[in-house]
């Protein structure tokens, strides 16, 4: 479509961010960002395939406060995406699509997600 | 890829603030977005003080009143009044929404209005809207049915069927829900139909009377049309009719499935 010199209305810059939407963004940023984190678990996995000093170096990385800051983030957004791809499954059969649903699972994606977080770091 | 940011055309400066007059009550500061294309400048943001104590409760009537008092060269649709005709669609304080059906009251802060978001902007508030009005065209919306209609007279429905268009014939056009789509941004040229066309295709999806069912979901089953809906939600949580396009577009999707088990 032409559309001669006319200025493109703002969006992103003004539109309000809501809890759906702030969820369905966030899906896809732990999701890109657990891509990143299955290269760490490469190089882990073949660090223990490697033999006990590559092993070692790959532990003392992840036990540093960096590793543990990065594997908190995946961690969580690990159990973000699962929580949220449930969400999405119970969509897929035409669920959960009453208007008043929409923000409460969302919320409760939210909630879940940390707890699962905060237990499996209270376990290790 | 998309474009997260506006073009340097687009980007909007700061415009004029028009003062309150002498003697006001109850002032408000409303922000327009304004454009001008006799004059090829960027979009501005201009500010215009209001008492409101003799304005209208609706976003429409401070409009409207500045249009009378402050500045006539103000664009933007408008006609009924009341919610049903869509020409005032408009992005105010955050959300896209009509401006008659939209109190100042319920807005915290200065009332910002902009056009509805992501479209090419011919004045002012006034959006170009070819784009979903051809889609629009594209999904068919009339009756289609090879078989005869009655001779003496309509074609009937039962009850059961006919509530089965509750909460789809209600909309009105006015691309609130489409512009807010965060999929329709980036996909809307490339194909995706957006959800109020959608939330229209389904209506005819549903329609006892309609009998070209598989083509009309033929026609959806494209990676473009109708999977771009990546379910973001915004459509229905703006919808100034309450309407739920996120659903019908669910139904639709679970639709094309059901006709291949």
């Amino acid at each position: 479509m032409t559309t001669g010199n006319r200025p493109l209305s703002p969006h992103l810059q003004v539109y309000r961010p809501q809890v759906t939407s702030v969820v369905s963004i966030l899906h896809r940023i732990t999701g890109v960002g657990m891509a990143f984190g299955s290269i760490f678990f490469v190089y882990w996995i073949g660090a223990a395939a490697y033999g006990p000093e590559a092993f070692a170096a790959s532990k003392e990385l992840m036990t540093s406060w960096l590793g543990i800051m990065f594997l908190f983030g995946w961690s969580f957004a690990a159990y973000f995406h699962m929580c949220n791809g449930i969400r999405h499954l119970f969509w897929d059969m035409g669920l959960g699509f009453e208007k008043e649903q929409y923000a409460s699972s969302g919320r409760a994606v939210f909630v879940c997600s940390i707890i699962l977080t905060i237990i499996t770091w209270l376990i290790v | 890829m998309a474009e997260f940011s506006l073009p340097a055309n687009s980007v909007p400066s700061e415009g004029e603030h028009t003062p309150a007059p002498a003697g006001a009550k109850n002032v408000r500061t409303i922000e327009i977005y304004r454009f001008d294309p006799d004059t090829g400048d960027n979009p501005r943001i201009d500010k215009f003080d209001i008492d409101l104590a003799d304005c209208g409760p609706m976003v429409l009537d401070v409009l409207i009143k500045i249009k009378n008092e402050v500045d006539p060269t103000l664009t933007f649709r408008r006609s009924c009044r009341e919610g049903i005709c869509g020409s005032c669609a408009m992005n105010i304080d955050g959300t896209n929404t009509l401006a008659c059906l939209k109190p100042l009251e319920d807005i915290k802060g200065d009332v910002k209005i902009y056009p509805l978001p992501h479209m090419p902007v011919i004045k002012d508030l006034v959006p170009d809207l070819s784009t979903p009005y051809a889609q629009y065209r594209e999904i068919e919306p009339w009756i289609q049915a090879d078989t005869a209609a009655p001779a003496n007279g309509e074609r009937l429905q039962s009850v059961e069927d006919r509530a089965k268009l509750d909460g789809l014939w209600e909309c009105i056009l006015c691309f609130s829900c489409s512009t807010s789509c965060p999929s329709y941004w980036w996909n809307g040229e490339n194909g995706y139909l957006g959800p109020a066309v959608l939330l229209q295709a389904y209506r005819w999806l549903v329609d006892s009377r309609d009998e070209a069912t598989g083509k009309r979901l033929d026609n959806l089953e494209d990676p473009f049309r109708l999977y771009r809906c990546h379910t973001i939600l915004n459509c229905t949580q703006t919808c100034p009719k309450g309407l739920n396009p996120g659903k019908a577009i669910a139904e639709t999707k679970k639709m094309i499935m059901e006709r291949k088990l």
